[in-house]
């Protein structure tokens, strides 16, 4: 399983939806997930990629982390591994 | 009914370990958050908090006695010794007294310590005396032994909103005249690595400091302490000369029965609105609130506009002092009955501190960090839980 299918099969989990109803240009509000699903989402990545995920829902948009869609989050994601791998 | 009115208060907490250097304190706007200085901080994203510093049980309590409590339950002992002092109240047998203390972790630095211990230590026992410094109503129980109070002994535990409730039900208790006293307020004491690496999960902590109201806030930072008060039937406290520091005058409690965690204007607008109706207040009659105002971008939005529905476009001065002494959790509407004591009594309104912008999302006046004078005959004390349970108390001045 690649990167991207695994945090669309853990969105997809925390959505309670099959895997082939997440999409790259899902959101997470067309996904339905709310903010503690996010936090237990983003909970579940950092477990999955051993990351650390910088994000404060205070606000969202200052975190630097982009959830736009699921291939902003998998981007994203991509980043941080990257930078653990460096 | 009676009339219910505070003729003592004690406290312990980051700002100072009595009322006069705490109230001191909350007029000058000084700020008790800073680093953390706990077992294990390294592994903590959230280093700063409102900790109780140089605090040294053996100052106040017996040796046998600190051995049996944790520090919660050393915190609320302390603040409540204060408390009676002050009053000067005469339990008697003790029957017709009670105590009612919020917490909402209880022991949990006694829990924290065992689970390392045999965890992470691989250690084969605890200390024999866990379960009852753990237990939630250790604090109550320690008060009663400490005074000699005989009725009614509890622990409310309604996570952020506990003390609230806690106060409150001691308010109705004395004015139903089902008690002459009660010792009332809140404890808590969750700084430790399990209470924090908790918190640090639902990422509403802030790394750098609480700042309600302010659009550059970031969360919430949480505080440990406690504060206890003496509530007393009014008949009784001036028959005997006791010193009245405000009245209780009105209750009330709603549940938002929507989302665990995230906060309703309806069920905010709703507590307040009840406070009021219980005291026989209109909204105008109210000089200062104290919000819950815990710096995180749900509360503080939902908490303006629900004032704002209570009060009208131009509610009354408005004040989170957790920017000061942080989140106290189970206690924090305890120690923020303080400042509602400090306008009520001194006319002095505590400010925000840590405001830098004004949120077009929160239009309220929120002191910014400078005190303010004001005669203030009214206070509101508002606090709002996890699970959507709201508590809000109202205050006359005496």
């Amino acid at each position: 399983m690649d990167l991207q299918q695994k945090v669309i099969a853990i969105l997809a989990r925390q959505a309670v939806l099959d895997v082939s109803d997440v999409t790259p240009d899902s959101t997470l509000e067309s996904l339905g997930i709310d903010s503690l699903g996010l936090v237990e989402a983003i909970f579940a990545i950092e477990e999955a990629f051993d990351i650390s995920v910088p994000f404060n829902a205070n606000d969202p948009a200052r975190s630097g982390f982009d959830m736009t869609s699921v291939a902003s989050i998998v981007a994203a994601v991509e980043g941080l591994v990257a930078q653990k791998a460096a | 009914m009676r009339r219910v009115v505070i003729t003592g208060a004690g406290t312990v907490n980051p700002l100072a370990q009595d009322l006069a250097g705490t109230l001191a304190a909350m007029r000058s706007g000084a700020c008790g958050i800073g680093p953390l200085d706990i077992p294990d901080v390294e592994r903590l994203s959230v280093r700063i908090g409102g900790q109780v510093r140089g605090w040294q049980a053996a100052d106040h309590l017996d040796r046998a006695v600190i051995a049996t409590a944790d520090r919660f339950a050393q915190f609320a002992l302390v603040a409540a010794a204060q408390a009676m002092a002050q009053s000067g109240l005469e339990v008697g047998e003790g029957a017709d007294c009670g105590v009612i203390l919020g917490t909402a972790g209880g022991g949990l630095q006694t829990s924290d310590d065992s689970y390392r211990a045999v965890y992470a230590e691989g250690k084969t026992r605890v200390h024999p005396l866990t379960v009852p410094k753990l237990m939630q109503n250790a604090g109550a129980s320690h008060l009663s032994m400490a005074h000699g109070i005989r009725g009614p002994v509890f622990t409310v535990s309604t996570a952020c909103a506990s003390s609230n409730h806690a106060m409150g039900l001691a308010f109705q208790m004395v004015r139903a005249g089902a008690l002459r006293a009660v010792l009332t307020g809140g404890s808590e004491a969750m700084l430790c690595f399990g209470g924090i690496k908790a918190w640090e999960g639902l990422r509403v902590m802030s790394a750098t400091a609480c700042r309600p109201f302010s659009a550059t806030r970031d969360g919430m930072v949480q505080g440990e302490g406690a504060a206890v008060f003496v509530f007393e039937d009014r008949d009784s406290a001036l028959a005997r000369g006791a010193p009245i520091l405000a009245e209780v005058a009105g209750f009330a409690m709603t549940s938002d029965a929507a989302d665990l965690v995230a906060p309703s204007v309806d069920g905010a607008a709703r507590a307040m609105q009840g406070a009021l109706a219980d005291a026989g207040l209109a909204p105008g009659e109210v000089g200062y609130i104290n919000a819950h105002g815990t710096g995180t971008a749900a509360n503080d939005r939902t908490e303006s506009a629900a004032i704002l529905r209570v009060f009208g476009p131009a509610p009354p001065p408005v004040s989170s002092t957790k920017a000061m002494h942080g989140h106290l959790i189970g206690a924090t509407g305890a120690v923020e009955l303080l400042a509602c004591l400090l306008a009520l009594r001194e006319g002095v309104i505590p400010p925000t501190i840590g405001h830098q912008e004004d949120d077009p999302e929160c239009r309220i006046d929120v002191v910014p960090n400078l005190a303010r004078a004001a005669r203030v005959e009214v206070a509101l004390s508002n606090a709002f839980a996890f699970g959507g349970l709201n508590a809000v108390l109202a205050l006359r001045r005496a």
